[in-house]
């Protein structure tokens, strides 16, 4: 394109407080003590995790508060090799959606604990339907990061 | 579907990286030449629909209020509706209902953006919250990669033919850009190009990917009375649809993918199109990712699910095929995200009307745009005809 003026560097920064509110309250304490909370619909029955204040199918409040299976299937999966804004850590990382046992969604957290290093060993070591389970950090603070990640069992 | 409604004329910045101009003079660039393509003045508009990204994208939060001179809508009602990717598509809508409610005659719809100036990925990771599904979806790479590979894993497509089908559909849309004067990357590309290049969330490579675009596109609409007076040659709305899925990624199924299949077929329905691949003549089909664009083919009806990669190879969706899909390059050239479904929607009006120069299917007469937004969130789907 044509001339390029010159650019004005501005950066917006701008700190929020945000409410987690009761249900992700509990979920984050159940992290801390190594538990992974979800919650059933009382209508339709379904397990949801990480806990829900209501059904978003149903539209109803939550009912039992059930302590989910650590171990499950990987739905579907990425392999980050590029650096994004925001993520809990640096590339090559594996993003993906896990089916823990019991529950009727798909779980959003990190796959690992092997080398990450090339694309093929990657793939060779996990596509859908394999077995993971939670692998704790050392330090908790009551947050998803408390799980390091999903490890292949 | 209410009153019937024309486009009577399109408007397009040149896209690309456009530091040589502030933000609403880029905007002011597709305003003018919308304005130019319809032979009308900005005197003759009875409102103004404008849209962007999630304003984060260039640290200008109110953007209607910052284009209000470069849009002309000064003492006009104007209206601002954000989607995220599907922005253009629903800012083509607004402006519809508008048309078609008969509460205006003629209206301006604009979408930009200017994403060389901020960080895309970084706007993007902020349409999630941050208590959970923030932190683990690599920015718009991520999910649709974990998309693709939930598709492929459900068919049981083996891993060469998938990659070689979203290659084809990389080389295709990278040749048909460069028949394209506003298109942003012009370059050649062979099948070993994009099945080399470098892996960016896996199955996506850098190829498989769009770019970030600077660039604007306005659209305006017209309702039968006036467009008939003002346009010997305006394109028509047939149908519409807009669907949303659940806010949670894990919740529902992104193969079988509701708010995509439900989107088209209201427009269908309403467009009289009982067998889309046959009856359109032309589909621009929103298609940031290559694997995605396979995906979509299948939710539109296009062909059956599981069987995009066999169509795709045979040449069905490229230019000279059954339904050739993106014959201006597409999103995987050219993305000012605000701006992106509504050049969806300018391109099928411009090739209905005979007006797509080197891009022009030979004797389009019916054409579908489309747009998707947030995290697989929002699905909307415009047909657009030659005839009333």
């Amino acid at each position: 394109m044509a001339k390029h003026f010159r650019t004005l560097r501005h950066d917006v920064w701008l700190p929020y407080r945000i409410a987690v509110g009761p249900t992700f309250n509990r979920f984050y304490e159940g992290l801390k003590v190594e538990k992974i909370w979800g919650n059933k619909c009382p209508q339709c029955g379904k397990v949801l995790v990480p806990a829900r204040t209501f059904c978003p199918g149903c539209f109803v409040d939550m009912g039992d508060w059930i302590e989910v299976s650590q171990e499950g299937e990987v739905v579907t999966w990425t392999l980050a090799n590029d650096r994004f804004y925001g993520m809990p850590v640096d590339p090559p990382f594996i993003g993906a959606l896990i089916r823990l046992d019991g529950t009727d969604c798909d779980f959003l957290h990190l796959v690992g604990g092997f080398d990450l290093t090339h694309v093929d060993s990657v793939r060779s070591k996990i596509t859908k339907g394999t077995r993971v389970k939670a692998v704790w950090s050392d330090q908790k603070k009551g947050h998803l990061m408390d799980i390091k990640y999903f490890q292949p069992v | 579907m209410g009153r019937a409604v024309a486009v009577i004329g399109t408007g397009q910045t040149k896209h690309g990286s456009r530091f040589d101009v502030t933000y609403p003079d880029l905007v002011r660039e597709a305003v003018m030449a919308c304005f130019k393509d319809a032979g009308i003045t900005p005197d003759d508009v009875d409102g103004v629909v404008s849209g962007t990204m999630p304003s984060m994208m260039e640290g200008v939060a109110l953007t209607h209020f910052y284009f209000a001179d470069a849009m002309r809508s000064v003492g006009k009602p104007i209206m601002k509706t954000e989607t995220c990717g599907s922005t253009g598509v629903s800012l083509a809508l607004t402006g519809y209902y508008w048309v078609a409610s008969g509460l205006a005659d003629i209206v301006l719809i604009v979408g930009s953006e200017k994403m060389h100036e901020g960080d895309s990925q970084a706007t993007m990771t902020t349409v999630l919250e941050p208590f959970y599904q923030r932190h683990f979806l690599s920015g718009a790479p991520g999910v649709f990669s974990m998309q693709s590979q939930m598709w492929t894993a459900r068919y049981g497509i083996p891993e060469d033919k998938v990659r070689d089908a979203a290659a084809k559909v990389s080389v295709d849309h990278h040749r048909d850009a460069l028949d394209n004067p506003y298109a942003h990357i012009k370059v050649a590309l062979s099948m070993d190009d994009v099945k080399n290049a470098k892996v960016i969330t896996y199955p996506c490579r850098l190829y498989d990917i769009c770019p970030n675009s600077d660039g604007a596109c306005a659209v305006l609409f017209a309702s039968e009375e006036k467009a008939k007076k003002i346009c010997p040659n305006p394109a028509w709305i047939k149908g519409v649809g807009y669907r949303g899925d659940e806010y949670w990624f894990g919740d529902s199924d992104k193969v079988v993918w509701q708010c995509a299949i439900q989107a088209a077929k209201e427009a269908y329905k309403t467009a009289g199109i009982k067998n889309p691949r046959k009856e359109l003549d032309v589909a621009e089909v929103y298609n940031p990712f290559t694997f995605q664009e396979l995906l979509y083919y299948e939710c539109f009806g296009f062909c059956d699910f599981g069987e995009a990669c066999d169509y795709t190879l045979k040449g069905t969706f490229a230019k000279g095929g059954e339904l050739p899909c993106d014959p201006s390059g597409g999103v995987l050239c050219t993305n000012p995200i605000g701006a992106t479904g509504l050049i969806r929607v300018a391109e099928a009006s411009m090739q209905v009307t005979g007006k797509a120069g080197d891009r022009q299917i030979g004797g389009a007469k019916l054409a579908f745009a489309h747009a998707m937004g947030g995290v697989d969130q929002f699905n909307g789907v415009m047909i657009i005809g030659s005839e009333r």
